[in-house]
Formats: structure tokens, sequence, C-alpha cells
């Protein structure tokens, strides 16, 4: 092929390493006592070995596997909230990532404020979220709540915001954990249809799932991870069809 | 270290929103609000005040701006160490989904608590008038003062911040040791005795008391010791070298603790 190949993000020989204590260590006299007694013992568990992939700009990524093989953890390497404990991760653009929407928003705090403030987190700068205030309230259908504090919201209203702003960006790299189930039927319509519409501007897209038959809607790759380690790496139809027989 | 100043630049609206959010909730759904900030001060003086002026017939003029400049300076330093050693754990939620630069935690916790301070400190100017003390050019001194003081407040935070991720146990400990601190930094006695005493070190050795003596110096124009400041100021920058370097080799593995 002579075409040249334009990588969004290039994942090189990635391993992360977990030390899980025996017993969880929190306390300070728990650990002297430990210490003294030479027992502090650490646990190794590789939770990523040796992962290696390249996306191209434009691809979409499902990311298939069992309970603990590492998905979300992979997902949250390359969010950068963890660090690898070897190996690089490339990524090029603006990444939005939408990881349990709503969990970082301050209850006590109105919606307006949380936008403010869950906007700065996600890296936005202040004249950008002054310019898509009116849209993210409005996707999330809250205007009559907007000065209402976050902890008399329902669940469904918190994802809602989360979803909203999340998603006021437009990635280079969108990471979806399963959140495509959020809030009502109709809600749940309106956010499937700003994914896809996001879909269309050539956005890279990694997507988790336990439906294979969601994966195999919006994906053109597909890997499987297994225990840590990688499977499979490829084109949807062979990658789910071993998926497929992996399961059963 | 260009790096670094770029990422703090980028993320310089994070941290204004960071602080705001701080000052905001402080005293969110009190009637009073902010003003808050300057009744409590000088509530606790007028306490202070009538228990140690009476007690041990401090009777000297200066005795009320004596005490609420030392209290001032100590209650940032206790409130901004203790937001700061709890924040890490308190935005874990936050911490665990999305990359931001972790010591934007601790050093907002201190920020926002450095504003409450400013606001607090008009407190400082009536009890001036009420003493009738005029300023005079020392008074200036406050300002390095000040700038040694977040100096010190912020390399503490990060060392607590730091050590709270792995062990619980010093957010309590913290408050013992802030205790210790305040008997250590002649906040509502005259320092004279202790310092003819062989405990003299105890204080001498306090940045914290340092400072204290050099505001209260700045404001009631005193002689300033300057051995004193510097070592406040030096012994200030080496907590925060401390302070970064703790935090930095330490903030990858926070997130397995939180």
């Amino acid at each position: 092929m002579a075409e040249k190949k334009n990588i969004a993000l290039k994942v090189d020989d990635v391993s992360i390493k977990f030390n899980l204590s025996q017993e969880k260590l929190d306390s300070l006299k728990e650990f002297v006592f430990k210490f003294v007694q030479g027992k502090v013992k650490y646990d190794e568990f590789w939770a990523l070995k040796n992962i290696s992939f390249e996306l191209e700009k434009g691809d979409r990524l499902g990311i298939l596997g069992l309970n603990g093989a590492g998905k979300s953890t992979i997902l949250k390497v390359i969010a950068g909230v963890y660090r690898p404990t070897e190996g690089k991760v490339t990524k090029k653009g603006v990444i939005a990532p939408l990881l349990e929407l709503g969990a970082g928003f301050d209850m006590q705090y109105t919606a307006r404020e949380n936008i403010y403030l869950y906007g700065a987190v996600l890296g936005y700068k202040k004249e950008f979220i002054d310019e898509k205030f009116d849209e993210i309230i409005d996707f999330a259908e809250l205007r009559k709540f907007v000065d209402v504090p976050l902890k008399n919201y329902s669940s469904g209203m918190k994802s809602r915001l989360g979803f909203a702003i999340c998603t006021a960006v437009n990635p280079d790299i969108l990471i979806l954990d399963e959140v495509l189930s959020v809030g009502d039927a109709k809600f749940r319509k309106k956010s499937e249809k700003k994914v896809t519409d996001m879909f269309a501007n050539n956005t890279t897209v990694l997507f988790v799932s336990h439906s294979l038959e969601q994966v195999q809607r919006i994906c053109n790759k597909a890997m499987i991870l297994d225990h840590g380690e990688l499977v499979a790496f490829g084109d949807i139809d062979s990658v789910s069809k071993q998926y497929q027989k992996m399961i059963n | 270290m260009i790096k670094y100043i770029k990422g703090f630049w980028n993320y310089r609206f994070l941290l204004t929103e960071l602080v705001k959010k701080g000052v905001r909730l402080k005293y969110r759904r009190s009637y009073l609000g902010i003003i808050w900030s300057l009744i409590e001060p000088i509530l606790t003086t007028i306490v202070l005040v009538i228990v140690f002026g009476t007690l041990f017939g401090n009777h000297k003029p200066n005795f009320p701006l004596y005490i609420i400049t030392g209290r001032l300076i100590y209650s940032f330093f206790q409130s901004g160490t203790k937001a700061a050693c709890i924040s890490i754990r308190q935005n874990a939620s936050m911490i665990k989904k999305v990359y931001v630069p972790k010591y934007m935690y601790p050093l907002s916790s201190v920020l926002f608590n450095f504003i409450i301070f400013l606001i607090s400190l008009i407190v400082l100017v009536f009890v001036d008038i009420y003493c009738k003390v005029v300023p005079t050019i020392a008074v200036f001194w406050f300002i390095p003062a000040v700038m040694i003081l977040v100096v010190l407040t912020i390399g503490v935070g990060l060392c607590l911040a730091t050590l709270n991720v792995f062990f619980r146990d010093i957010e309590y400990l913290w408050n013992v040791v802030l205790m210790l601190i305040m008997y250590m930094s002649a906040i509502f006695y005259y320092p004279e005795r202790i310092m003819n005493s062989g405990y003299a070190w105890l204080l001498k050795y306090n940045p914290l008391w340092q400072i204290i003596r050099l505001c209260r110096a700045a404001v009631m124009n005193e002689e300033i010791g300057y051995l004193g400041v510097i070592y406040a100021a030096a012994s200030s920058l080496v907590t925060l070298i401390i302070g970064i370097i703790v935090f930095k080799k330490n903030q990858d593995k926070f997130i397995l603790h939180i």
C-alpha cells in the first residue's frame, strides 16, 4: 500500500504492574508492625502484559474480553490515568474520556458550577466553556435545574450532564467505556446519535462493551484481551469470530 | 523545566476553578458567608485576650494585636496544611478518571485557604485601630513574611498529601502535631521566659514562629531579627523542595492506593 499511514494512537509494548499487598496496609501502625517483622509482602500482578498496537485516524476499535481481562485498564492507560510500568503510549490530539460519567462532580455545586469545574478538569479553556455552555445544558435537558445543587439531582440527570460535558469537544480520540446506556430510552437514542456523529468526523474510537453485537455495529477493528495479554487484533469480522469461539 | 511551566500554564484555569470551589463551598449555606472569616478570628481573639490577659496579667496595650497576628498566621498554616493533607483522597474519584497534574489538588487547597486568609487580614486593620498603633514603613515586612509562609505551607502540604495517600493515620496525627506547633509558636503568650530557658530552641528552630515574629515586628514596628528571617526563608524553601521531590516521586503510585 502506497498510502501514507496516519497514526492517531500508538501503544508500544505497554505493561502495567500492580502491587496487591496481601492485606491492605492502610494504617501506619499496621505498616510499622509488619515492616519490623519483615512481613510487608507485595503480590505482583501484571494487569497488562506487552500490549502493542496502532490505530490510524478514523479507526474504531472494539475491545473485547471477559471480566478482569484488562479492558478498562488499557483505556485508563490511554487516557493517562495510569502510567505504564513499561512501554509507551503515543497519542495525537484531544482525548475525550467517557469513563464512569458523573463520578467527578461535586455534589454541593450547582450544574452551572459543575460544568465549569468539570470542563476545567477535562482541560477545556474558559472561553470554550462559555461558548458551549448553552449547548451542554440543552443537550442534557437541564435548563430548568441549572442552579440547583447536584445533590438534588437524580442519577440519570447526573450522567446526562456528564455525557453532555464530555462530548462538548470534537475529540480526536474518543474513549467509551459502556456509556451508551445513559439515561432513559429517549436520551440513549440521542447520545448514540451524538457519538455516531462524532465518528463521521474521522474520530478515533476506543470502545469497551460486553455486547458483541454493539461492537460489531460500531467498530471496524477489534482486539481480544485475556488476563492482560493481547490475544487477537485485527479486522472486526475475523476477531469477532474468534471471540465467539472463545466464549463458547 | 519548560515542560512543567507549560503544563502549569495549560491547567491554570483548573487551578482557578479549584480555588474558587474551595472558597465558595467553605461558607455555602451560611447566612453570613465569607464574613465568617472576619468574625471567627475576632471572636477567638476576644476570648484569648480575656483569658490570657487576665489570667497571666498581660496588660500591655498591644496584647490584642499581638494575639491576633499570631493567630491569623497560625490558622492559615493550620487550615492550609489540613486541606492539602486530605486533598488527594478527597478528589480520588476525579483522579481515577481523568488525567490532571496531581499537584493541582494540594496546591489549590493551600491557595483557597490563602484567599480566605487575605480576607481575614482586614481584621488586623480594625485591631490596629483599636490598639491605636500607627503603622510605619516597617509594615511592608509583612509581604515577605507572608510569602515565606505560603512557601512553607505548600511544602508541608505536599508532604502530608503524599503521606496521607499511603497512611490514613496522617490526617489524625497531623491534628496532634498541629497543636504542638501551636504551643511552639508563642501565639497567646510572650516568649521571653522560654527564650531564657533551656527550651529556646523549640521556638528558634520553628520557622512558623519566626514568620509570626516577623509579622508582629512589621505590624508593631519592632526590631526585626534578620537571622530569624533568613532561617525561616531558607527552611521554608528546603521544605518546599522536599515536598516537591516526595510528591513527584510518589504521584504515579497514588492511583493504586486511593
